[in-house]
C-alpha cells in the first residue's frame, strides 16, 4: 500500500509522455475535422465548433493533385503495388543471406556480412543520378518494377541485418541434425528456418514497410505520370508553391497517407518488441 | 529462385516500357503546379490538345518552388526517359539547352509567328541557338507593393514611390502599432524583396550590371552599400514572427489588416480573390518603390525536351496549344500573371492585370525588362543561390552593410568558377 | 584442399550457400559500392548541372571548406547528433524501465509511444511547424491560458532553431530506442534480478549495477539506428525550417541536397557527401569490427 503514491508518479510520467508523443497526431487530426474558416481565425488546438468531415472527403477523392482533380484515391494503389512485392522480396532474401550467414558459413562470410551492411547508411541523395542511369541501362526507368527494384536494393541491408542477428541465435545442431537426416538446404530453410522466424519477420516488414511506403525521394525521382507513389501526391497536395493552403484539406490527406503504416504499427506492434527480443538486440 | 525473380521483375518491365511507347501521341508533362486553379487551369490545355487526339500524361512534382520538380528532372534525363516537356524557369531552359537536352520547336514556331508576339526579353530565353527549345506560358511580375488600402485611408497615407517615402511611411505606421511589412523570412522571399530594393535604389542600369552581369565592381560599390543599409531598415518594418512563415500567410496578414503592405509577385492575387477583396481597390497594387516604369519578369516555360520521333509531333501540338491566344488568356486570369503574348486583349483581366500590360510594353521600349534574380531569371542556379545566401544571412543577424558586400563578392565569384 | 575427389554433392554442398548469397553480394556491390566509388569520382571533377568528367583535383573540397554554410552545416550535427543520440537513449532507457514495472495498458503505451516512428515527416511536418510557431502554436496556446509571459520562438532564434528539430527529432525516434531497451530488458534472466533482490539491493542499484551493463547490445544496435539517422536527417529539417532562419538550421544532408541538386554544383555537392560517408564510416566501421570480430555461433 505504501508503494501507492509511488506508483500513481509513475502512471502520471508515463501520462505525461503519452500527451508528447501525441500531440502533433491531435494536432493533425482536430484540424483535419474543422472547416478552414476556423483554422485561420481561432486556436491549433481547440476542438471544431463545426465538426465536418468534408476535408476527408475532398484529400481522399476530389483534391487537386494534379492537372486532375482525383484526390488521393488513384495513389494508394501505386504505393500499394510499390510497397508489398519490395517488400516481400527484400525480407525473403534477407532471410536466405541470413540462413546463409549463420546456418552455412564459410570463410569470408563476416566480412561479407559487414560490407553488406554498410548499405544501410549510404545516404539516398547519392545514389539519385547513378541509380537513374542503371535503371535506363536496364529498362526499368520510370516503372514500377523499378521502384521495387531500387527498394530492394537498400532493403536487403537491413532484413540481412535483422535475420543474421536472429538465426544467429538458432540452434546450429538443429540444422545439422536435420541435414543427417537427409534434409537438403532448401528444405531446411522452409521447413525448419522460416517456420520460426516469426517474430523477426514482424520486425523487419515492420521496418521496410515504413521506410518503403514513407519513402518520398525515389518515387519522385524514378516513378512515371502512371506510378507515383502517395507520398509524391501527399507531397503535391501540402506544398503547392503559389496557391491557396487549405490546411484541413492537408491534415485529413497526411493522415490518410499514413493510415496504412500506423494500422501496421498497431496490429504488429505487439510482436515488434517480441521480435526486437529475440532478433537485433543481441547484435 | 532469386534469379527467377528478378528475370521476371526485368521481363515485366519490357513489357511496360513497350507499352508505353507505343501510344506516340502522347505528351507527358513534368510541373509543380498543383495548387487548385492554375492545375484547373491547365486541364483546360489537356482537354484541348485531346480533342486533337494528344493525351496528356500528368507528371506533378511540388515542392520548394520546383526545386523537387529539378530533382525529378534531373533524374529522368540521366536515366534516358526525359518527359516531353517540363515545367522550367528561364535560366533553367538556358542551363538544359547547354547541357544539350532540349529539342527544337521552331516548326511550330514558325507556324504560329510566335516571334511577333512574344517579348523579346523572353525570347532571350525562349530561344537557344536560333532555335526554339521552350514556350513561354506566362509573364509574372514579382516587382509589386500590395497594400492595405483601408489602412492607408484611416492613417491619411499615400502609396510610396520611392524607398525613401517607403521608410516614412513605414515609420509612421510602425509608431501607431501597425505592423508596416509582412513578410516571410524565407531566401526566396528575402530575395524578392533584395530584388526590389537593388532596381529600386539602383535602377535599371545597376541592376543590370550588378545582378544579371554579375559585374564586381557594381557588387561592391557604395550603391550596393546602400541596398544592404535599405534591406537593414527593412528588417526593423517587419514583425518578430516573420522567420520561415510562407508567404501565403503573409498575404493573408496585409488582408486581415495585421499589417499594411507586402512585397510580392502578382501570385498573390488568389489570396486576396479567395478573401473576397477586389485587387487594385481593398487591395491597391502599386510598382515596389523605385521601380515604377522597370519592370520585373518571371516566367514559366514549357521546355520541350529531346524526345524520340514518334513523340515529336505531339510536341509540337502541346507548344501550339500554349502558346494560343484563348489558353494564355484563360490560364493566366487564373495564375495572376499576364499572357507571355502581347497581342491578348487587357479586357477580362483586373486592374492590377492591365497595369501590368501596360507596363510591360513600356518598361520593354525603355529597356527596363529585367529578368528577376528572386524567381530563376537573373543568373545561372549556382550564383542565384548564393546571392541568396548573402541576403539572407544579412537579413536574419547584425552583419554590417559593408561586410554583406564584401561576402557578396565572395560568394559570386566562388560560385561562377 | 588435401581431400581427394570430393564428390558432386559434397561441391554443391560447399558451393549453394555461395551462389544464394551472390545476388545480393552483387547488388551492394553495384549499387552500393559502385555509387560510392561514382561520387568519390564526382567529387574531384567539374561536374555542375549533370555528372561530368573533367579531373579538377581537390578543387571542390578546397571550395567546401570555404563555405561558410558547410562550417553551419557540420556545426550543427555535432550539436544535433549529440543531443539527439544522448537524448534519445536517455528517454529510451528511462521509458523502458518504467514500462518494465508491470504497468498495466503497456501495450497501448508501448503503441503510443512508437507511432511516431510510422509517420513520415512529409506527413507531421505541418503539424510540429505549427506546434512550434510562436504565433499560432504552443505559446499562443499557453498565453491563452493566461500565462502571459510563457515564450517558446525558439524557432525563429538562429541560436535556438536547432535544438527544435532535436525536439522533433526525439519524438519521432525515442520510442523505437525505448521499445529497443525494452526488448533487452525483457531479455534479461529474471533469475539474476531475484538473487539480487534477496541479496537486499535497492532498485537503483540493482539497474545500476547489473541490469543496464547487460544492456550493451541493445545500446550499441540503438546507438546505430540512431548514428545513421542523424547524418542523414533531411525531411525532418526541410519539414521544420528548410535551413532557416537564415542558415541557422543547415546540416549536411540539406547541404548535399542543395549543391547537387539545387544549385547545379554536383562536384561540391559530390565532395560534402564524401565527407558524410566518411564520418558515417567513422562511426560504423568500429561499431561493425567490435561486434563482428568473435564470430557468434
Amino acid at each position: 500500500m505504501t508503494l501507492r503514491p509511488a506508483r500513481l508518479f509513475l502512471y502520471l510520467i508515463l501520462a505525461v509522455f503519452c500527451v508528447y508523443y501525441l500531440l502533433p497526431l491531435y494536432v493533425m487530426l482536430v484540424n483535419s475535422l474543422k472547416p478552414l474558416s476556423e483554422i485561420t481565425s481561432g486556436g491549433m488546438m481547440a476542438l471544431p465548433g463545426d465538426w465536418t468531415t468534408a476535408a476527408w472527403t475532398n484529400a481522399w477523392s476530389q483534391a487537386q493533385v494534379g492537372v486532375e482533380a482525383t484526390g488521393l484515391k488513384p495513389y494508394f494503389m501505386n504505393s500499394f503495388l510499390m510497397v508489398v512485392p519490395a517488400v516481400a522480396i527484400a525480407t525473403l532474401m534477407g532471410a536466405l543471406n541470413g540462413y546463409v550467414l549463420t546456418k552455412w558459413s564459410f570463410k569470408g562470410a563476416t566480412v561479407l556480412f559487414g560490407l553488406i551492411l554498410f548499405g544501410c547508411f549510404i545516404p539516398f541523395q547519392i545514389v539519385l543520378i547513378p541509380m537513374a542511369r542503371a535503371l535506363g541501362f536496364l529498362g526499368l526507368a520510370g516503372t514500377v518494377p523499378g521502384l521495387i527494384f531500387v527498394h530492394i536494393i537498400y532493403g536487403i541491408s537491413f532484413s540481412t541485418l535483422y535475420f543474421r542477428n536472429y538465426y544467429a541465435a538458432f540452434p546450429t545442431e538443429l540444422v545439422r541434425a536435420a541435414e543427417i537426416d537427409g534434409a537438403g538446404f532448401f528444405t531446411i530453410f522452409w521447413r525448419i528456418m522460416l517456420p520460426n522466424s516469426g517474430p523477426i519477420a514482424v520486425v523487419c516488414v515492420i521496418w521496410l514497410f515504413t521506410n518503403i511506403w514513407n519513402d518520398f525521394l525515389f518515387g519522385a525521382s524514378f516513378a512515371d505520370y502512371d506510378s507515383q507513389p502517395m507520398t509524391v501526391a501527399l507531397n503535391n497536395l501540402v506544398q503547392s508553391s503559389t496557391g491557396v493552403k487549405e490546411y484541413n484539406v492537408h491534415f485529413a490527406g497526411a493522415i490518410m497517407a499514413a493510415l496504412p503504416t500506423l494500422l501496421v504499427y498497431i496490429v504488429a506492434g505487439r510482436f515488434f518488441v517480441r521480435g526486437l527480443m529475440s532478433g537485433s538486440v543481441k547484435g | 529462385m532469386k534469379y527467377k525473380m528478378m528475370s521476371r521483375l526485368m521481363a515485366s518491365a519490357a513489357l511496360v516500357c513497350a507499352g508505353a511507347s507505343a501510344q506516340a501521341a502522347d505528351v507527358e508533362v513534368l510541373h509543380w503546379w498543383t495548387a487548385g486553379g492554375e492545375a484547373a487551369a491547365l486541364n483546360v490545355l489537356k482537354e484541348d490538345l485531346s480533342t486533337k487526339g494528344v493525351g496528356w500524361e500528368d507528371m506533378p512534382v511540388a515542392g520548394g518552388g520546383g526545386e523537387a520538380a529539378q530533382t525529378t528532372l534531373k533524374a529522368r534525363v540521366a536515366s534516358g526517359n526525359p518527359p516531353t516537356a517540363a515545367q522550367l524557369l528561364g535560366m533553367q531552359v538556358r542551363e538544359w539547352a547547354q547541357e544539350g537536352a532540349l529539342g527544337d520547336l521552331t516548326q511550330a514556331a514558325e507556324a504560329g509567328g510566335w516571334a511577333d508576339v512574344v517579348p523579346g526579353a523572353l525570347k532571350d530565353f525562349a530561344m537557344y541557338d536560333g532555335k526554339w527549345v521552350a514556350v513561354p506560358v506566362n509573364i509574372h511580375r514579382p516587382n509589386w507593393l500590395w497594400i492595405n488600402a483601408a489602412i492607408f485611408e484611416e492613417n491619411g497615407l499615400t502609396p510610396p514611390t520611392t524607398w525613401e517615402e517607403f521608410n516614412t511611411v513605414a515609420q509612421t505606421l510602425k509608431d501607431k502599432g501597425i505592423t508596416p511589412l509582412a513578410h516571410g523570412g524565407q531566401p526566396w522571399q528575402d530575395a524578392t524583396v533584395f530584388d526590389d530594393v537593388v532596381l529600386g535604389i539602383g535602377g535599371a542600369d545597376f541592376y543590370r550590371k550588378a545582378i544579371i552581369e554579375a559585374d564586381m565592381d557594381a557588387l561592391g560599390s557604395d550603391t550596393m552599400v546602400q541596398v544592404f543599409d535599405q534591406m537593414r531598415t527593412l528588417r526593423g518594418f517587419v514583425d518578430d514572427n516573420f522567420s520561415g512563415r510562407d508567404w501565403n500567410l503573409a498575404t493573408a496578414m496585409v488582408l486581415n489588416g495585421e499589417a499594411a503592405m507586402q512585397l510580392m509577385g502578382d501570385w498573390a492575387k488568389g489570396e486576396i480573390i479567395r478573401a473576397d477583396m477586389v485587387p487594385g481597390e481593398d487591395i491597391l497594387c502599386v510598382a515596389a518603390p523605385g521601380t515604377e516604369g522597370s519592370y520585373l519578369f518571371n516566367t514559366d516555360f514549357f521546355a520541350a525536351f529531346d524526345v524520340s520521333d514518334d513523340n515529336r509531333d505531339a510536341q509540337m501540338e502541346l507548344a501550339s496549344a500554349v502558346m494560343s491566344p484563348s489558353f494564355q488568356e484563360a490560364f493566366n486570369l487564373v495564375k495572376g500573371s499576364i499572357p507571355a503574348r502581347t497581342d491578348v486583349s487587357p479586357e477580362k483581366f483586373d486592374a492590377c492585370g492591365q497595369k501590368a500590360m501596360k507596363d510591360i510594353v513600356e518598361a520593354e521600349g525603355n529597356g527596363s525588362l529585367l529578368g528577376s534574380l528572386a524567381h530563376g531569371h537573373g543568373q545561372t542556379s549556382a550564383v542565384q543561390r548564393a546571392i541568396f545566401d548573402v541576403v539572407t544571412e544579412h537579413f536574419n543577424s547584425d552583419m554590417s552593410s559593408q561586410d554583406a558586400v564584401e561576402e557578396l563578392q565572395i560568394a559570386v565569384e566562388s560560385a561562377a568558377m | 584442399m588435401a581431400r581427394s575427389a570430393p564428390s558432386a554433392a559434397a561441391r554443391m554442398r560447399e558451393l549453394l550457400p555461395r551462389i544464394v548469397l551472390s545476388p545480393t553480394i552483387a547488388l551492394i556491390a553495384i549499387f552500393v559500392y559502385g555509387f560510392i566509388f561514382f561520387t568519390t569520382y564526382l567529387s574531384f571533377s567539374d561536374s555542375r548541372m549533370l555528372p561530368s568528367f573533367g579531373w579538377v583535383g581537390f578543387d571542390n573540397y578546397v571550395k567546401l571548406f570555404q563555405l561558410r554554410t558547410w562550417d553551419i552545416a557540420i556545426t550543427n550535427l555535432a550539436i544535433f547528433g549529440t543531443l539527439y543520440i544522448g537524448i534519445c537513449c536517455v528517454l529510451g532507457l528511462s521509458l523502458a524501465i518504467l514500462l518494465d514495472q508491470k504497468i498495466r495498458a503497456e501495450g497501448f503505451i508501448r503503441t503510443v509511444y512508437l507511432y511516431p516512428m510510422a509517420l513520415s515527416f512529409i506527413v507531421t511536418g505541418v503539424a510540429w511547424k505549427w506546434f512550434l510557431d510562436p504565433g499560432i502554436g504552443l505559446e499562443s496556446v499557453v498565453q491563452g491560458w493566461g500565462w502571459e509571459s510563457f515564450e517558446f520562438n525558439w524557432i525563429k532564434d538562429r541560436d535556438m532553431a536547432i535544438y527544435t528539430i532535436v525536439i522533433a527529432a526525439v519524438w519521432q525516434t525515442s520510442g523505437f530506442v525505448m521499445a529497443t531497451f525494452l526488448a533487452g530488458l525483457r531479455g534479461i534472466d529474471s533469475e539474476i534480478l531475484h538473487a539480487a533482490e534477496v541479496d537486499g539491493a535497492s532498485k537503483f542499484a540493482l539497474y545500476r549495477r547489473i541490469v543496464i551493463p547487460q544492456l550493451r547490445p541493445a545500446f550499441l544496435s540503438a546507438f546505430v539506428v540512431l548514428a545513421h539517422m542523424a547524418i542523414k536527417s533531411y525531411d525532418l529539417v526541410v519539414a521544420l525550417t528548410n535551413g532557416g532562419p537564415g542558415t541557422a538550421t543547415e546540416v549536411p544532408a540539406t547541404f548535399m541536397y542543395s549543391y547537387t541538386f539545387t544549385r547545379n554544383q554536383m562536384g561540391v555537392g559530390a565532395a560534402s557527401a564524401e565527407i558524410m560517408l566518411l564520418t558515417i564510416a567513422a562511426v560504423i566501421v568500429p561499431y561493425l569490427w567490435s561486434e563482428l570480430r568473435e564470430p557468434k555461433r
